[in-house]
């Protein structure tokens, strides 16, 4: 079996996989991080978004392998010090979540969407979250906590 | 999804080799098609070899009278890109969703062939070649059947390289749950002409002579109006009969011409 190894929420990590093993099932199975989700497992939902790179992807739509050598952060890392991010922040403030299934992907996507459109209108956030869905809340909170996050995030 | 020995390809005749050596081998670029088939166990190659790590099919080359791009440029890459032309720039931001668009890309895209993808019909539109690690093939000459190209067993798209057009746009109407074309148009005054492209209609996407013939004369939305595209050979299915697919394709040539002004 292949050894894969990259840094998650900045950590250096390895391990051995099957040559076909999601980057999902590593994140999980592997290195027990459970908070990013599989929706549908059909590259639809959006509830595996990380990062990679930096550029938001879905983990169950990308081989362990694919993402060797390469720099994950997975919803795990995005509080710092006990502090959440801002983007968390602001869907608590707004109560952008309901059950809280999609909410580690819409996160991922909802920080990558500010980190590329600073000052993103609402129907840029809802163009830019097409990737991602929601049964719970209709949208309208999640776009309200993007449009909260994207002025602190800037600020 | 079925097990397979993963390899990755340093170089273009490193990947070429990998893929001779391998009992029933396939290349894999951005994942987002191929991954969805292995998933489905529609396909059980023996070895996949990733594209990721080879210079040579990375970057975008704008010439002085065509931009270059190479095969696995991401569709966000040339949707961010000021050395696209606008027209083609619109037909990748309009591909799937932001996370899709950070990993699938123009050479899987075009390799694929599928019936509603967008590619195919900036490809066909625009007049483009598509360059292999064996040769030049013509766009006209590229897109075959349903999921069918011009590509040998083994061969890899290098890069596609787009003519400049005076005026060129493209009009897509999306399924909305999957955002594949349900019908798509590209409109170009390309260097030989007026050339009409057509994805999602039919098995895959193809020039539309009448549309072409009318505009020729007249490049204006108006100059559609009296022309009907016959349903025969449309595709039909739960998002659309091939009544209203041949209805859209003359609304969405409509479109693209008004947008390419
Ligand atoms: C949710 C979702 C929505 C989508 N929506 C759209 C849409 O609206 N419009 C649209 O057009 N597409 C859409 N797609 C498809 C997307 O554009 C894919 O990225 C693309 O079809 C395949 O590109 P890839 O780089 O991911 O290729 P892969 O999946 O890696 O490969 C696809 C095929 O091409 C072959 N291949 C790849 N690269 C090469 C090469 N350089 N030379 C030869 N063969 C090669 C592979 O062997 C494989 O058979 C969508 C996909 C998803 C998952």
């Amino acid at each position: 079996m292949p050894t894969v190894s990259m840094t998650v929420n900045g950590q250096a990590v390895s391990g051995e996989v099957e040559d076909r093993t999601l980057l999902v099932e590593f994140i999980r199975e592997n290195l027990n991080l459970t908070g990013t989700h599989v929706g549908c497992d059909t590259s639809q939902c959006g509830a595996c978004v990380v990062h990679v790179n930096g550029d938001s992807m879905k983990s169950c739509t990308m081989l362990a392998m694919q993402a060797n050598g390469a720099e994950v952060t997975t919803i795990e890392g995005l509080a710092q010090g006990g502090e959440m991010h801002p983007m968390q922040q602001a869907f608590h403030d707004n109560h952008g979540l309901q059950c809280g299934f999609c909410t580690p992907g819409m996160l991922m996507s909802a920080i990558d969407l500010v980190a590329k459109n600073p000052d993103p209108d609402e129907t840029t956030i809802r163009e830019q979250l097409e990737g991602n869905i929601c049964r719970c809340t209709g949208y309208h909170n999640i776009v309200k906590a993007v449009q909260q996050a994207a002025k602190t995030m800037g600020g | 999804m079925y097990n397979f020995n993963f390899q990755s390809a340093s170089s273009l005749d490193d990947a070429a080799a990998k893929l001779a050596a391998a009992e029933d081998g396939t290349v894999i670029a951005g994942g987002q098609t191929l991954l969805p088939v292995l998933k489905q166990r529609l396909a059980n190659p023996s070895d996949v070899v990733d594209l990721s790590g080879i210079a040579d099919l990375k970057g975008i080359k704008a010439g002085a009278d065509s931009v270059t791009i190479g095969a696995m440029v991401t569709h966000a890459e040339v949707a961010g890109s000021s050395d696209v032309p606008a027209a083609l720039r619109a037909v990748a931001e309009g591909i799937g969703d932001p996370q899709v668009r950070n990993r699938g890309t123009l050479g899987g895209s075009v390799a694929n062939n599928d019936p509603a993808a967008d590619y195919p019909a900036a490809l066909l539109g625009l007049g483009a070649t598509i360059t292999t690690n064996q040769r030049d093939i013509a766009a006209d000459d590229f897109f075959t059947g349903l999921f069918e190209t011009a590509l040998n067993d083994g061969e890899i798209i290098k890069s596609v390289t787009f003519p400049n057009a005076t005026k060129a746009a493209y009009a897509k109407f999306p399924n909305p749950a999957s955002r594949y074309a349900m019908v798509g148009v590209f409109v170009a005054q390309a260097a030989d002409g007026v050339r009409v492209a057509v994805t999602g209609a039919t098995e895959c996407a193809h020039r539309g002579p009448k549309l072409e013939a009318a505009l020729s004369g007249n490049w204006s939305a108006d100059a559609l109006d009296g022309i009907s595209i016959p349903p025969e050979h449309l595709n039909s299915d739960i998002h659309a009969s091939a009544e209203y697919r041949a209805h859209l394709v003359v609304v969405m040539a409509k479109r693209a011409v008004a947008a390419a002004g």
